[in-house]
């Protein structure tokens, strides 16, 4: 009987081994261990990456366009072949729009998971609260957001616009086009607005010898202006010059309007207001404002039309593609360049591939962009002026401009 | 100074003027709910703003309709909308009582709880059926835009439909709540549950009425609300705040307490806004009323009751 059962045993195990090594299990670790020397969650035929955005929560509204955006690049990435030969396996988190989640749940990717990169955040305070663990853990981050700068991490990849980049070229523009003198400035109070209208007075006063005429912060969430746009109205500037978010940004333009204040009497320059806001503000209280920022849903180019057709296909005929939206979509392509040039998913080989120059995309819906050595993008800044059915008309395409997040005497 | 006339700054006086007088409106049409539920029956309702976003998403629903089914009615359907809001959140209002708050009105600070949760499961439903983006109803051309009684002066016409809007249903609250027998019988439960009860009064149904009525009045104001901002999951906690603000401020179960709470809060921050920015303008209202209710803890009003 024992005797029986030993054969049938080591019959199996060695049915098991071979199966095994059929299987590919063995040659796997091998192959593997090629393409990461870290630990990732790699196999010979998959690589895990994490998407971390607020799927719950008051941000909700803002991080689904970026979280759909991703999945469509990934889709697109694995019909073309993968990475490296490997199918790219998304695990997925909800930083539900509170910070110390984001920083737990970015802990839990990197460590229990493994992944190779992350895809994620939305609000910079999300970014600043996950940073210190992608930096301990040494994962990569792929952060879509227009943002105040000021910041440059050896884990982060910037594929949005840091401010000088979005605010000075507008600035010009408005000067130049609508002969602007005086400007009175507003933005929600917290870092993104203060640190980018810190940058405009500077580059208002020294620069283009204008004048601001007013400078006034709400608090997040604020549903009053009525006080504010009498204030503006006193002080005649030639230009707003605002960036107010999240639902206050829905009752200051319904406000202005029900004021008076339209844009045959006044020129207003938003930094916030993408195609995703319009859907809350409504067009027909925007008709005719501008909006300054790298992509618009309009923009008139083969890669773009591709785009827009394939995030319909997928996401519903109704869906709009605002500025961070294409930005999130730039983030899996330009991870895929440096992973394939760098010929490996190590994290400290991916960084240095993407600090070298050579990355670009010649297929990104906002035209060609290539990646700096100081992680940000180089891209060009558009103005547009926003149309009743939600959509914008591009009036003015700057040049590329080169990124710098730490500009001097902006500070 | 010197640079403005007399006209300019008479004009920007008249507007100042009218957009105090405009926030008051709106912070006493988003309090009168809560000062009946929270007023009248104690019951600190966490989940109030949810029930005004109820309101705003029944205005979207009719306007989707009305754009694709009868264009011709989408200059009127709002009037229609804040009918149907009243009822919506009304409804809504009956069936939390029923079903959660009847079994805690002996504990209050449950209540605070419980209604709290309620206002997360709303806010997750209103994400799952109407997506996370916020909508835009489309709004009637009548309401949008404004009035300019002289040259230099614009008057908001959505300003003054919430003005008028806020005085009919304070007119309205104030006849149900102290000119009918109803509202004897609710101010009857309020002060002395038992003995209403023994005097005939069916105090559970007057209980699950006052809370349905005060649901529907944030369904009003949601409705309301849909022409001076944001309609999204989460539209109702930018309000939450500012409610609780005013009925404490007036004073717990007291109409006109609320009515002067709003007057004041409205007018010291409309002022201060104009002279110094936003934030700070919040901070020194916040602080005024911190430094009044230390000293008056029942706020503004309140009823005189032998304890």
């Amino acid at each position: 009987m024992s005797k029986f059962n030993r054969r049938k045993f080591l019959g199996k195990t060695a049915a098991l081994l071979s199966a095994m090594v059929a299987a590919g299990f063995i040659s796997t670790s091998v192959m593997a261990a090629e393409a990461t020397t870290t630990g990732q969650a790699v196999t010979d035929t998959t690589v895990s990456v994490g998407i971390l955005h607020s799927l719950t929560g008051t941000m909700a509204i803002s991080e689904t366009g970026a979280q759909e955006a991703e999945k469509l690049a990934i889709k697109q990435i694995n019909e073309s072949g993968g990475i490296l030969g490997r199918q790219i396996e998304i695990i997925q988190e909800d930083g539900a729009s509170d910070w110390p989640t984001f920083a737990e749940k970015s802990r839990k990717l990197l460590v229990q998971d493994k992944v190779a990169a992350v895809f994620g955040c939305w609000t910079s305070a999300s970014r600043k609260a996950a940073l210190p663990v992608f930096e301990k853990e040494n994962g990569l981050l792929y952060y879509p957001t227009f943002y105040e700068g000021l910041e440059q991490s050896h884990n982060v990849i910037y594929t949005g616009q840091e401010a000088t980049q979005q605010i000075l070229a507008g600035l010009d523009w408005v000067a130049e086009e609508k002969g602007a003198k005086t400007f009175y400035l507003i933005g929600s109070d917290y870092i993104w607005p203060r640190t980018s209208m810190k940058i405009a007075r500077k580059h208002i006063e020294n620069v283009l010898g204008g004048k601001v005429v007013g400078e006034d912060y709400k608090p997040l969430g604020n549903t009053q202006f009525g006080s504010t746009i009498n204030k503006i109205r006193l002080k005649k500037p030639d230009v707003i010059y605002a960036a107010v978010v999240g639902g206050s940004n829905v009752a200051w333009f319904k406000q202005l309007k029900a004021a008076g204040i339209t844009s045959d009497k006044q020129t207003l320059l938003t930094l916030s207001v993408t195609e995703d806001e319009v859907l809350g503000i409504g067009g027909e209280n925007l008709e005719g404002f501008y909006s300054v920022m790298k992509y618009f849903q309009s923009l008139d180019n083969p890669n773009n039309a591709k785009f827009v057709k394939e995030f319909k296909e997928m996401w519903g005929e109704d869906s709009v593609m605002g500025d961070v939206t294409q930005a999130a979509y730039l983030g899996p392509w330009l991870w895929k360049a440096a992973v394939e040039k760098a010929g490996t998913f190590d994290v400290d080989a991916v960084v240095k591939a993407s600090e070298t120059e050579g990355i670009e995309l010649t297929t990104a819906p906002e035209g060609y962009v290539k990646l700096h050595p100081n992680h940000h993008l180089w891209s060009k800044t558009r103005v547009a002026k926003w149309n009743k059915d939600g959509q914008a008309t591009v009036v003015f395409e700057s040049e590329l401009i080169e990124p710098n997040p730490f500009p001097k005497g902006y500070q | 100074m010197g640079d403005y006339t007399v006209q300019e700054l008479t004009a920007i006086f008249a507007m100042q003027g009218f957009s105090g007088l405009s926030l008051f409106s709106v912070l006493l049409l988003m309090a009168l709910g809560l000062a009946i539920i929270f007023g009248q029956m104690g019951v600190i309702n966490m989940a109030h703003g949810e029930f005004m976003a109820v309101g705003a998403y029944t205005t979207y629903l009719l306007s989707v309709i009305s754009e694709k089914y009868f264009p011709g009615f989408v200059q009127y359907y709002f009037l229609f909308a804040i009918v149907a809001s009243f009822i919506v959140a009304g409804i809504l209002g009956y069936l939390t009582e029923f079903i959660l708050i009847r079994h805690l009105y002996k504990r209050p600070l449950d209540t605070l709880l419980a209604t709290w949760g309620l206002s997360l499961i709303m806010q997750q439903s209103f994400r799952s059926i109407f997506g996370a983006r916020e909508v835009s109803p489309g709004l009637p051309d009548w309401l949008m835009g404004s009035y300019q009684p002289t040259d230099m002066i614009d008057i908001p016409i959505n300003g003054m439909f919430v003005l008028a809007l806020t005085a009919v249903v304070t007119i309205g609250v104030y006849l149900l709540m102290y000119r009918s027998n109803w509202g004897l019988s609710v101010r009857a439960t309020t002060q002395n549950r038992l003995m209403s009860g023994a005097v005939g009064i069916n105090t559970k149904k007057i209980d699950r009425l006052t809370f349905a009525l005060g649901c529907g009045i944030a369904g009003i104001a949601g409705a309301a609300f849909t022409t001076i901002a944001s309609t999204g999951p989460t539209s109702g906690s930018l309000y939450i705040v500012d409610t609780f603000m005013v009925v404490v401020f007036g004073g717990a179960a007291s109409l006109f307490g609320t009515i002067a709470s709003a007057f004041t809060i409205a007018q010291a921050q409309s002022i201060l806004e104009f002279f110094i920015s936003g934030s700070m303008a919040k901070v020194i209202t916040l602080l005024t009323l911190v430094v009044i209710l230390m000293m008056r803890p029942e706020g503004l009003f309140s009823i005189k009751v032998r304890k």
